[in-house]
């Protein structure tokens, strides 16, 4: 058991029995549908999660400071519609000035709500919900109900999610997914190895002790949602390219998926806790759930119902059962330092 | 200095919101001359009956320092569960206490997470809004459902009593008795103690996941009566019905001057910022802005709802302190401001 201990954090622990749900899910699905383990259920589980799970980078990272963005969906939403507007505007434009107007017009988004929530101390629940409701109301106004186009698309623009990274044997890792996996694998380096990832950890579990330390706490958290914002952007640049056509109400309730992906992956809503890893962990598990779901010919009016539950069982099973597993790590951690210390 | 303590005592957050109120009625009054008539004042209410009188519970919640997102969803699930229940042939009197009762027992879901699992109820709440929206979904599917009896239909109408809806009389009763109940009870109190400190007022023997079980199963009722009103009102079910309502009665709750972090607020306030929000409303229909713009705006005033005290604290405190480093001095300062309020009104510095 002290052997177990050594080696496994409790959240290690948590990170595996999640990938054994993943496991057991694709042998259920593998037997329930034909030809399920194919290249292209990989095609299509890829595509759909590479949205969510840049997206859900950022999300991370504001939860991690015990604060939550709910405005997410409406950031992607709306630079979605204006990088798809100003591009069929003009053709002209190259991709890296398509990709930075998404990213830099999300930053500011995400800016917005950085100050109202660091400088303005409105909690981030009510902050963001407003700016929810004001990004899509003036993304509204601002279209006056007039789409983006496939058609007005440039090639490169509408080529860009068939485009090949590299292929293993039959699979190909398509450039987006690939992106969105590299953004995930900085982002969990950022988290793990550069000061300002633990200070995230250290403001999200204490963010009173985290201020008398000295640790500048607002623009720590003003600047990861600034990230936020900037990743939701990429997310609106991967959505535009992924569907091409655009109306005023698009990504409209992604939050709700991209939430659901990261507390299922092992992030805290009291901040403080989780990885990026366990992260990806859960949105690959969301994107498994909706797409063999959809291809088993449930009723797809079953989805919510069953994301919902999903993501009350994972807080119900960190509450109940994580919390409990975690005593018996620092119970044990204490035991062996007593045990070290020489009795006078 | 009496003076300027009187004149203190007058800046309460309701006092802002009644001014605020005449300005959006002046400015209604003057724009058009239908809007003074009986008739725009009942339709007022009549269109966001549903939302206000989810405030009067969502206050009590949110001043019990939790939050309940799920009720939007709540309510078009027990609207989906009536008409599910009346297109099988069932007797609607019966599909109407069917759905208030598993209006009851989606809250009490929600309370026993929250109050007996220790779950935060961000988190549970917003996992019941997927849920109880899925459930609905499962119910309707993309189908809408109508042609309810003629006296459902009637309790969604104007005139049902002399010139007033069904629903504006349920308001009415149900606003007298959070009144009471908030304001003149022990179980009121109970709400404001526990909003403030709940480990306080486990001590003092309050008894805190009855109290927060029974407002999570109040709220899944009143939700569940809210959307039967709905239904009623607008004739026709379809699974999205209501949704994305939370947002306006959190707005309302928080503009009265219910502080997010609980064990602030009165009753008085959400009455008020409810008469603001329907004005306003009401003012922009009149003005021609989209539904959109409304939101958009409604947003804003729930941003502004809780700088604003925020910026006046803080101007306060500058106005006290001299521009002097708060973080600093924030220890000094909390333990000045939990002094009697005589002291607020003198500069430190003098």
């Amino acid at each position: 058991m002290s052997r177990i201990r050594q080696f496994l954090r409790p959240d290690q622990i948590r990170e595996l029995s999640l990938l054994l749900i993943i496991v057991l899910i694709v042998l259920f699905f593998g037997g329930q549908i034909d030809n399920y383990y194919s290249p292209r259920t990989f095609q299509r589980i890829s595509s759909a999660v590479m949205i969510i799970l840049v997206v859900a980078v950022g999300e991370t990272m504001v939860m991690i400071t015990r604060n939550i963005d709910l405005s997410v969906s409406a950031i992607v939403g709306v630079t979605a519609y204006v990088a798809g507007e100003q591009v069929s505007l003009h053709k002209d434009m190259t991709p890296l000035m398509v990709l930075l107007l998404a990213i830099g017009l999300g930053a500011v988004l995400g800016l917005i709500n950085g100050l109202l929530v660091a400088y303005g101390n409105i909690p981030a629940i009510v902050s963001t919900l407003g700016t929810l409701a004001i990004y899509r109301g003036v993304l509204v106004e601002y279209g006056r109900g007039a789409n983006v186009l496939v058609r007005d698309l440039p090639d490169w623009l509408v080529d860009l999610p068939r485009a090949n990274l590299f292929s293993i044997g039959e699979i190909d890792i398509r450039l987006l997914f690939g992106v969105a996996v590299a953004v995930v694998l900085v982002f969990h380096l950022v988290l793990v190895f550069l000061p300002y990832g633990r200070r995230l950890y250290a403001i999200g579990s204490n963010p009173d002790a985290a201020r008398m330390l000295g640790l500048p706490a607002r623009r720590v958290v003003l600047i990861a949602f600034v990230l936020c914002g900037a990743l939701s952007g990429l997310g609106g640049f991967i959505y535009l390219a992924r569907f091409g056509t655009i109306s005023f109400n698009a990504a409209q309730g992604l939050h709700m998926q991209v939430i659901a992906a990261v507390v299922v992956g092992g992030v805290s809503v009291v901040g403080g806790s989780g990885t990026m890893f366990g992260m990806l962990l859960g949105a690959v598990l969301m994107g498994i759930l909706e797409q063999s779901l959809i291809r088993m010919q449930i009723n797809e009016f079953w989805k919510d119902a069953i994301f919902g539950l999903f993501i009350l069982v994972a807080v119900a099973s960190d509450a109940l059962v994580m919390n409990r597993v975690r005593d018996m790590w620092a119970r044990a951690a204490i035991r062996m330092r007593e045990a070290a210390v020489p009795k006078e | 200095m009496i003076g300027k303590r009187d004149w203190r005592g007058l800046l309460r957050w309701e006092t802002l919101l009644a001014v605020i109120l005449v300005l959006v009625i002046a400015a209604n009054i003057s724009m058009s001359e239908h809007y003074l008539g009986v008739n725009n004042f009942i339709n007022l209410f009549q269109l966001s009956i549903e939302k206000i009188i989810l405030a009067l519970i969502m206050a009590f919640i949110i001043i019990n320092a939790e939050i309940d997102l799920s009720v939007a969803s709540l309510m078009g699930l027990s609207a989906c569960l009536f008409a599910w229940l009346y297109a099988k042939d069932v007797p609607p009197e019966v599909a109407i206490l069917a759905a208030l009762v598993m209006g009851a027992i989606c809250g009490a879901f929600n309370g026993f997470w929250i109050a007996y699992a220790g779950l935060p109820s961000l988190v549970v709440t917003l996992a019941s809004l997927v849920m109880f929206r899925g459930g609905a979904r499962i119910l309707l599917e993309d189908r809408s459902i109508g042609l309810f009896p003629q006296w459902f239909n009637n309790l969604g109408q104007p005139n049902f009593v002399g010139p007033f809806s069904f629903g504006i009389i349920v308001f009415a009763v149900l606003f007298v008795i959070s009144l009471i109940v908030l304001h003149f009870t022990a179980f009121g109190r109970y709400v404001y103690i526990i909003g403030n400190n709940r480990h306080a007022a486990r001590y003092a023997g309050i008894k805190v996941r009855q109290t927060k079980m029974i407002l999570f199963t109040v709220s899944g009722l009143v939700a569940s009566l809210g959307g039967l009103l709905l239904a009623a009102r607008l004739g026709t079910v379809r699974a999205n019905l209501a949704e994305e309502f939370e947002l306006d009665v959190i707005t309302m709750v928080l503009l009265g001057g219910v502080s997010i972090f609980g064990g602030t607020g009165t009753l008085i306030g959400v009455g008020l910022s409810i008469l603001v929000v329907l004005n306003l409303r009401n003012g922009m229909s009149l003005a021609n802005y989209s539904g959109n713009i409304q939101t958009a705006v409604v947003g804003v005033l729930l941003i502004a709802s809780v700088l604003l005290p925020n910026l006046l604290r803080d101007a306060r405190r500058w106005q006290r302190l001299g521009f002097r480093s708060r973080e600093v001095l924030s220890a000094e300062e909390e333990a000045q401001e939990t002094q009697p309020t005589d002291t607020v009104g003198t500069p430190a510095n003098s």
